[in-house]
Order: C-alpha cells, then sequence, then structure tokens
C-alpha cells in the first residue's frame, strides 16, 4: 500500500476535529475491507484516522424500545451479545455469519455499512428492521443510508457514532453463500413487526440492498412461507449475473432464502 | 515515523514504524518472530492468526499502529521452555500437518476456539469454526483431530492445575 499519515484519536471529539482538519483523510474502523483495498491500491488515502482507539463507540444497550449498536462494536461482540441474543436473535445470528471468527473480531457494524458492499450482510438487516444510523452530524434511516453499491447518503467528514435498531420485531437473516468466498450471493433479511413486513435483499441487486415489495405484500397477509408459493420472484433485470451465479438463479434463490428468513422469524 | 509499543508473548517492545506496517511485519521483521507466517496477504488463509488483547485476529489485516498498547501473542509464546503447549503437542501427536506452512495459525486459531467454546469440541464445530484457516496438505483430517484432542488436554491441564 501506499504511504499515509496516521492518526489515532482517543475521543470522538478529537476524530471529529480530524476529520474536519486532515486533507484527504479515510476513516479505519475494523479494516477488514479498507486495508485489503489499500494493499491493492485502489485506495490510497493520503492520511488514515483509526477509530479503534475510541471506547465510547463502542458497546451494546437497550435504551427504551430500541437496541444501540456502538458503530466500532465487532460482528463478534454482537453475535455474543446476551442482550441481542435475547431480544433480537437473529440480528446476532446475522453478525455470527459475517467473514470467518477472526474478521469477526476486528470488523465493526460501522465499517460495514459506510463500506456498503452490495454482498455485505448488515445492510439487508438493518433495512428490513427500520433501523437509524446516527452520526456525528445527524440521523438517517436505514431506507435513506444506502443508496447504491459501495454508496451511502455520508457526507465528508461524517463520522457513523452508532446505530440504533428497533426491539420487538420477528427477524430472521438468511443467506446463500458463494462456497469460495463465503459472501452472501443472495441474503435475505425479513422482520415482521405488528402488521407490517418488511423484505430486503442484498449480495443479488446490481445496486445494492433492495426490498422486495410483492413479498411484503404476500406476507403482511399471511406470515408463513407458503404465502409466497406463486408469487413471482424479482426480475432478473437489475440482478447480478457474474461467473457465481447469474441473474435468473439469483432471482429464484431469493424465492428460497426468503421462505427460510420467514420460516426462522416465524420460529416454526 | 510514529512509535508503537506493545507487548508480544510478555515482553514490551517498541520502534518507530512506517505508518503501513502491518503487525505481521512489526512482528516478523522488527522482531524476529518469523512463526506467524503470510500464505494469502489477503485475509483469507489464516496462516497469520495472532491473538491481541485475548481475540484471534489476522494480523495481515491490522496495522500495527492500531495495536498500540495491546497485549499480543503469538506462536512462539506458547510453548514453555522445552515443553510444547498441549495444543502444539496435540498436532505433533496426531501429525496434524504436513508442510507445516498453515500450522502456527491454525494452532491460534484452535486455542481460540478453546478459549471460546470450551474443551469438549465436536467435529462438526470444529470444522465450521476452522473457516478462516486454509490448508492445503492435509485435508483437515488431522487437524480436526488434534483440535478435538488439544481441546479435551487443555482441560485436563486446567482441573490438574486447580
Amino acid at each position: 500500500m501506499y504511504a499515509f499519515d496516521f492518526h489515532r484519536p482517543s475521543t470522538l471529539r478529537q476524530a471529529n476535529s480530524l476529520v474536519g482538519k486532515v486533507a484527504d483523510n479515510k476513516l479505519l474502523a475494523g479494516g477488514q475491507t479498507l486495508l485489503p483495498t489499500m494493499k491493492q491500491r485502489l485506495a490510497s488515502p493520503a492520511a488514515v484516522i483509526d477509530l479503534s482507539g475510541v471506547p465510547e463507540l463502542v458497546g451494546i444497550e437497550q435504551k427504551g424500545r430500541n437496541l444501540v449498536i456502538g458503530a466500532m462494536t465487532t460482528h463478534a461482540e454482537v453475535a455474543n451479545s446476551a442482550l441481542l441474543k435475547g431480544a433480537l436473535p437473529g440480528l446476532a445470528a446475522l453478525a455470527g455469519g459475517i467473514g470467518d471468527p477472526h474478521v469477526r473480531n476486528r470488523g465493526t457494524i460501522g465499517g460495514s455499512i459506510a463500506n456498503n458492499d452490495p454482498a455485505a450482510d448488515y445492510p439487508g438487516g438493518l433495512l428490513a428492521l427500520g433501523a437509524t444510523v446516527v452520526t456525528n452530524q445527524r440521523k438517517i434511516s436505514a431506507a435513506d443510508f444506502f443508496t447504491g453499491m459501495f454508496s451511502t447518503a455520508l457526507d465528508e467528514g461524517e463520522i457513523i457514532t452508532k446505530v440504533v435498531v428497533p426491539a420487538g420485531a420477528k427477524f430472521a437473516y438468511a443467506k446463500f453463500r458463494n462456497p469460495a468466498s463465503r459472501y452472501a450471493m443472495v441474503g435475505v433479511a425479513v422482520a415482521k413487526k405488528g402488521a407490517k413486513v418488511v423484505v430486503a435483499v442484498t449480495g443479488a441487486g446490481s445496486d445494492g440492498v433492495f426490498r422486495w415489495a410483492d413479498a411484503e405484500a404476500a406476507l403482511t397477509k399471511r406470515f408463513n412461507a407458503k404465502a409466497l408459493d406463486g408469487v413471482k420472484t424479482p426480475a432478473a433485470k437489475g440482478l447480478n449475473s457474474d461467473i457465481h451465479a447469474s441473474a435468473e438463479y439469483r432471482s429464484h434463490l431469493i424465492g428460497v432464502m426468503t421462505k427460510r428468513a420467514v420460516t426462522t422469524a416465524s420460529g416454526k | 515515523m510514529p512509535k508503537v509499543s506493545m507487548t508480544v508473548n510478555g515482553k514490551r517492545v517498541s520502534a518507530n514504524v512506517d505508518a503501513r506496517t502491518l503487525l505481521v511485519q512489526f512482528l516478523r521483521d522488527e522482531n524476529r518472530l518469523t512463526g506467524t507466517h503470510v500464505g494469502c496477504d489477503t485475509s483469507q488463509c489464516g496462516s497469520c492468526v495472532v491473538h491481541v488483547n485475548g481475540k484471534a485476529i489476522k494480523s495481515c489485516t491490522t496495522l500495527a499502529l492500531s495495536c498500540e498498547g495491546a497485549n499480543v501473542t503469538t506462536i512462539e509464546g506458547l510453548a514453555n521452555g522445552q515443553d510444547l503447549h498441549p495444543m502444539q503437542a496435540a498436532f505433533r501427536t496426531h501429525h496434524g500437518l504436513q508442510c507445516g506452512f498453515c500450522t502456527p495459525g491454525m494452532i491460534m486459531s484452535a486455542i481460540d476456539m478453546v478459549n471460546r467454546l470450551g474443551f469438549d469440541l465436536s467435529e462438526e464445530t470444529i470444522r465450521h469454526e476452522l473457516e478462516g484457516n486454509i490448508c492445503r496438505c492435509t485435508g483437515y483430517h488431522n487437524i480436526v483431530k488434534a483440535i478435538q484432542a488439544g481441546a479435551a488436554a487443555m482441560g485436563g491441564m486446567k482441573v490438574a492445575a486447580e
């Protein structure tokens, strides 16, 4: 990788000040994507601001009806959180399925969503759950946050500080892994809260995470995998097609993984 | 160049490093601890696994400067003099290696597995937990056997010490 200046703030206040004044900076969270990208010289920031020394960005707590997850909380911490395993086990399971044990010990929720890899797991989960991304400047709903492949609503100098997830939903995430890379070829997150059902699909869309309206309509009437029988899966146009899977195959997998997620979410 | 200090295998070490120095480079080049290997350099193979503050991580995908003040354990920090760590001994007994290149990472991952999941590990658990470690020689069979035996031996060691 190319040389860069390095900053490691120990408070959010210091981090805020650094992102504003250091030219051409990039925030480093767990580094499980950024460092490989820099090694390949696909990214070459003049300065790296490492957030791993900011303890106030780490932790999971319940605040009223919400679960609040600090941006620098690792996938392993989310996966093993007793609070989340009780209140929202599907989200703990989602985090426990990211990468491998070593990657989960470094990779963070904030880093993952800021990157918005179209095959990442969190975007689907957070969109389905109606989560809110909190930054040093504002609050952004997940629906507005994920704007396209590797792109988000974040502005320059904006730091994700936490993710607020409403509790109380029946929720599950089911993914079909690429057998070699283990990334999601198709991942489907299903959340049911009250009468409202959201189905969010990751890995398949050529422009990142998207909602599948027809499935939502069918599942709102009856929250059961059988309700999806006869519902046409999303059109192949707009889905990824590559050496791993054709768009038609991905479309089929969306139907299969949605059914699996519904079955898990409804506890049947 | 910025200075970084950490504890490696119980010893305080520090050096001035280029900011882009990876933890694995710091360990191998700066501290001559060449037991930690670089296999793929793309965080897939796991031969660079070390423990940072008690957690297994891939040292090829971590900056040395991010480990300021951390407590690092490498494969060199396991044995007690000439006495192998029970997990190392189990890899030898069960022939859990052929060329040996992946072995340091396998052993560090195996000990992390025991730390998280206990001494009684099923074959299924071990195979699943080895998702981040690649071996191109053995077909994994003896690695799995070695980890199961090593985990049990670590349990025995603990009981005996109590």
